[in-house]
């Protein structure tokens, strides 16, 4: 079980959903992932395209413009 | 029992990609969904820039669409892949910098391969026969189903009676009597079929979903190609065509100006790479100087950027000029009177 983290601060929504995507696809299951953005679309999308995808969100939390979205890999 | 038929559906996130995987669904088929994101999708986060369309719903129509098939859905980057479509388009462009023709056939070709990567079976779009002037016409269908390489693999759900049958057809994997014949630009078949399936609220029917069929967007595109004297472009070049005012006081440079402070905010990380404005003396906007300057053209972006300033009937505005390699100077200067800013300026 891996932690990791990448950076999607400045990205336009769908980047940030993308690169979550690609970082996803080289995780194993039960590995954490935390997404930093500042794009509020993420709030939306990173969520959604964890429950079309059947990824779990673990925790969001907003700092002022920086969105910071935790997410465990599953099957 | 034998394992479904596998389908990915090339998912736009309006109404007729939904109907066209929902109707497939709805006989047994395994459906994923598939989007490009090309760089020039109009996304409602876009608006997420201007602080003023903070209130605005924020959701990204494909996703929406996928959750509500609840099907996977794989957004696919082809930023750099699709330069040579918009710059190069084969069948040429529609109104504007629009190859949608080009664009359909690269998508298809694009699932194609990524079927035959994931072993699925066949592809399906939304197309409807005479819903578009440029890439949805009888005499394109077949087009954009050879250039692609799809062939006989590609079905359109909600046109397939007018077509020739696809390989699902002919192959019992779909009940062709099951599909649709829908044809012409009027919505209402798909509005009632949506209805049929209880999908009420879906994306706006016939909006467009690219920045390129906009007119002002396309005019801003041709000046870029202009003034760089070649047809090329950057994701960071195509973003920033979508923020901000854009004035062109002279060929050799353009100046984007935020509009208010979430494209200011925005354009604050571009800071880096562009000569840059900023107003000291009053409210005003950041300024991005796009193009090689000399003192003269910096004056003259100076009195410019000061006339979308608070101080701009201030009699002197105080203008901060920045440049990548980290020099900096300060200039005052009489704002420039809106009316003598000519209108052909404005891209």
């Amino acid at each position: 079980m891996s932690r990791n983290e990448f950076d999607a601060r400045r990205m336009l929504c769908p980047m940030p959903v993308i690169r979550t995507q690609e970082k996803v696809e080289t995780l194993q299951v039960g590995d954490t992932l935390t997404i930093l953005c500042t794009d509020p679309g993420a709030i939306h999308d990173i969520p959604a395209w964890c429950r079309v995808n059947g990824h779990e969100v673990l925790d969001i939390t907003q700092k002022e413009e920086e969105i910071s979205i935790r997410l465990r890999v599953c099957e | 029992m034998s394992e479904p038929r596998k389908a990915v559906a090339l998912v736009s996130g309006g109404l007729d990609s939904l109907l066209a995987a929902k109707v497939i669904q709805e006989q047994g088929i395994h459906v994923e969904g598939i989007n490009f994101y090309t760089g020039f999708c109009v996304e409602g986060h876009t608006h997420a820039i201007r602080k003023k369309d903070k209130a605005k719903t924020k959701r990204n129509n494909a996703l929406w669409v996928a959750e509500q098939l609840g099907i996977k859905l794989h957004i696919i980057d082809i930023i750099e892949e699709y330069k040579d479509v918009v710059i190069n388009p084969k069948h040429g462009y529609g109104a504007n910098l629009n190859p949608c023709l080009d664009c359909k056939v690269f998508m298809v070709q694009k699932a194609r391969e990524w079927i035959e990567k994931k072993d699925f079976d066949f592809i399906i779009t939304g197309e409807v026969i005479g819903q578009r002037p440029m890439s949805q016409r009888k005499s394109t269908m077949p087009v954009i189903a050879r250039e692609s390489g799809a062939d006989e693999l590609l079905l359109r759900p909600l046109c397939a009676k007018n077509l020739e049958p696809s390989k699902p057809e002919l192959e019992g994997w779909v009940d062709r009597s099951r599909l649709y014949g829908f044809e012409g630009r009027t919505r209402k078949p798909q509005m009632a079929l949506a209805s049929s399936f209880g999908f009420e609220d879906y994306a706006q029917p016939a909006g467009g979903c690219c920045f390129l069929t906009d007119k002002q967007y396309s005019h801003k595109l041709a000046d870029l190609w202009k003034a760089r004297g070649e047809r090329r472009y950057e994701l960071d070049d195509i973003m920033l065509l979508k923020v901000g005012r854009h004035i062109r006081p002279r060929p050799n440079f353009k100046m984007i100006i935020g509009r208010e402070e979430g494209e200011n905010r925005f354009l604050q990380g571009y800071r880096k790479q562009y000569t840059h404005m900023l107003i000291t003396s009053h409210n005003g906007p950041l300024v991005l100087l796009d193009g090689e300057t000399s003192q003269g053209d910096l004056d003259l972006a100076a009195q410019i950027t000061a006339r979308f300033s608070q101080g701009r009937h201030a009699a002197k505005v105080d203008v901060e000029v920045h440049t990548p390699d980290g020099t900096s100077q300060s200039l005052q200067v009489q704002p420039m009177a809106g009316e003598a800013i000519p209108a052909d300026w404005y891209l």
